[in-house]
């Protein structure tokens, strides 16, 4: 009885919620009036069900659709897939492969964790390569993790797995921030191209002749969260092929753990060698050429 | 005629030993199963220690083979305690305020006899949690374990509050207070009328102590012995503790020793635990090597296929993920190569 009473109230709380949210929506931009219908779609769903269809019911679902996906419609679709441990063992290094079957026309995916307190971690422009990333990342506390998928129709496709975690994460330092190390390798690259999709392979559907590259970016990936220590963080990676061609693009965000390791797949071994570029959020270069 | 589980590296041990631990393995099994498992309250945060003698002044106090959780108590770890003549000996004082207090009360109505030192075999929270019950003995530890649990104590406090809820009331991590030096060789510790022998090994930490009593044919040999469990990682390094469990053998033989009382999982009367952990920790190597050879990255490694054997272990669906966490980074770093600083 009681627990039945008490969670009508936080249903009745979360409609309140929902229906301020609503009317506090800024009018529509010029650029958004031509999605006025879509929106009007979304505010429909949110009026009738807090949580927007999320599986995890989650409420900060809402406002991060709205902050980070544009305000634009999104769906709950089973193509995109999130993994991740059942428990982040190291909240400093959260393991999590993203990968997307069966979707066309991909632009970018953004990779949020609800209850992080920052909660864009990742924006991945596959170009050239698969749709899928792997990588670790920074927990807070236990959260759904989720990627949203851009498609270009302008529909988001939203996919998520829960990860359970004992905390502190992102109030942490670094090792390498600890001892003072990082200033000895900021910015330095390490990585490989392996041939053939692993066996157990994030990637969609193993590709014949796939190849997958694994990429180490040393730097300490500070949060801001830490006491006397600012933000201080990769924000921009890209890699390109002998040619310039652009293969792929990242923005990463303060979550990416430090050193952080990504693995992406390609449909076919990229040729020569590979060059990676990218900065920090204070302006320094990464540019290194793997051979 | 029991064999013992024959592994390269065991094999010379095994062979040199038929003796010392097979004299003893007809009644291996009878040791598991007579395991005097505790029967915990968890309305009244009683863990229902009981002290299951091993020789006359001997005794191990079992805990759960699983990993924390509350029904259990957080209870997963093998402690002891030892009568000397000159009072008692106590190996490792478990997780909590709560379970010090009640192995102290165990100890007290097992030996007349006063307790008089705690000696911890390395720095795992439920080596020296329970201290607060043995605040007014002298605690013994080598210097790397001190240090050790200075640097991880407020961590492990923190998380096992979390993991263990009530049980860990009023639980705040009082260190040892005194330096156990330890030779490479080795060196005896008399304490009454008992000489034991200490053996300061690594690889499951940086500093894991193996105690034998030749007197009654015992051995506590810490973390780095697991039977039918997935060994715990945190501190691991892989090579010395491999190589640490090819010494073994050969030091619990020169001893006498009859039992083997890891600190976690089954007491058993033949080397079986330390088989199983060198067959484990060899898989885990040989298989994080390919894995990061051929790319892939942790959640595919998280997800491989693991052996049934080790599958069949306690905790192994919370204890493997550790494992990947702790360990698998290491080996993709092998693997890659520095980039080429380009022009800035």
């Amino acid at each position: 009885m009681k627990t039945s009473s008490s969670l009508r109230w936080t249903w009745l709380l979360g409609l309140a919620l929902a229906a301020l949210a609503v009317q506090a929506a800024p009018p529509a931009k010029p650029a958004a009036a031509a999605k006025a219908p879509t929106a009007a779609a979304a505010a429909t769903t949110a009026a009738a069900d807090p949580y927007e269809g999320d599986p995890f019911k989650s409420l900060p679902w809402g406002d991060m659709r709205r902050e980070y996906l544009g305000g634009e419609r999104a769906v709950f679709d089973e193509r995109v897939t999130v993994r991740g441990p059942a428990f982040a063992e190291d909240p400093m290094n959260v393991p999590v492969t993203v990968s997307v079957q069966g979707l066309e026309g991909i632009e970018r995916i953004v990779i949020l964790v609800d209850r992080n307190p920052i909660r864009r971690v990742l924006e991945y422009q596959p170009m050239a390569a698969l749709p899928a990333v792997s990588f670790r990342f920074k927990l807070e506390q236990a959260s759904p993790v989720r990627a949203a998928v851009r498609t270009r129709d302008g529909l988001w496709h939203v996919g998520g797995t829960w990860v359970d975690s004992a905390g502190g994460g992102c109030t942490v330092s670094g090792a390498t921030r600890k001892d003072g190390s990082w200033t000895q390798t900021l910015g330095l690259v390490s990585g490989k191209v392996f041939d053939g999709a692993p066996a157990a392979s994030s990637a969609a559907t193993p590709v014949p002749g796939a190849a997958r590259l694994r990429l180490r970016v040393m730097h300490p990936m500070d949060t801001g969260l830490v006491g006397g220590i600012p933000a201080f963080y990769v924000n921009k990676l890209s890699v390109r092929d002998e040619a310039d061609r652009e293969l792929l693009r990242l923005a990463t965000y303060e979550p990416v753990s430090e050193n952080p390791v990504f693995s992406f797949d390609f449909p076919a071994r990229p040729t020569g060698s590979l060059r990676i570029v990218g900065t920090d959020n204070n302006g320094n270069r990464i540019d290194a050429r793997l051979d | 005629m029991r064999s013992i589980p024959v592994l390269p590296g065991l094999l010379a041990a095994a062979l040199a030993l038929p003796v010392a631990l097979a004299a003893q393995a007809a009644d291996a099994s009878t040791t598991a199963t007579t395991a005097t498992a505790p029967v915990v309250n968890v309305e009244r945060l009683d863990y229902g220690l009981r002290a299951r003698a091993l020789a006359p002044g001997a005794w191990v106090v079992e805990g759960a083979n699983a990993d924390f959780t509350v029904p259990n108590g957080c209870n997963i770890i093998n402690t002891g305690f030892f009568s000397t003549g000159a009072g008692v000996v106590v190996v490792n004082t478990g997780t909590s305020r709560k379970y010090g207090e009640q192995l102290r009360a165990l100890i007290a109505r097992t030996t007349a006899e006063p307790v008089v030192q705690v000696i911890h075999l390395n720095l795992h929270p439920d080596y020296f949690l329970g201290n607060q019950g043995f605040a007014d003995v002298p605690r013994l530890a080598t210097p790397a374990t001190r240090a050790g649990m200075a640097r991880e104590a407020e961590a492990y406090a923190t998380n096992l509050y979390r993991l263990c809820g009530d049980w860990m009331k009023a639980t705040e991590p009082l260190l040892p207070d005194r330096d156990l030096d330890v030779p490479a060789a080795g060196r005896r510790w008399q304490v009454g009328s008992r000489e034991f022998e200490l053996h300061e090994l690594q690889g499951h930490t940086d500093s894991d102590l193996v105690l034998i009593d030749r007197a009654s044919g015992t051995a506590f040999v810490g973390g780095l012995v697991f039977t039918d469990r997935i060994p715990t990682t945190p501190h691991a390094r892989i090579a010395p503790w491999l190589a640490s469990l090819d010494r073994l053998p050969a030091l619990l033989q020169a001893a006498g020793v009859r039992t083997v009382v890891p600190s976690h999982g089954p007491v058993r009367g033949d080397l079986q635990g330390l088989a199983q952990t060198q067959r484990f920790l060899q898989w885990l190597d040989a298989s994080f090597t390919r894995w990061a050879r051929e790319g892939w990255d942790m959640n595919e490694v998280l997800r491989a296929p693991v052996p049934a054997e080790f599958r069949g272990w306690a905790a192994f669906q919370t204890e493997y993920i550790r494992n990947v966490a702790h360990l698998y980074p290491r080996y993709e770093r092998e693997v890659l190569t520095a980039g080429r600083t380009t022009g800035r």
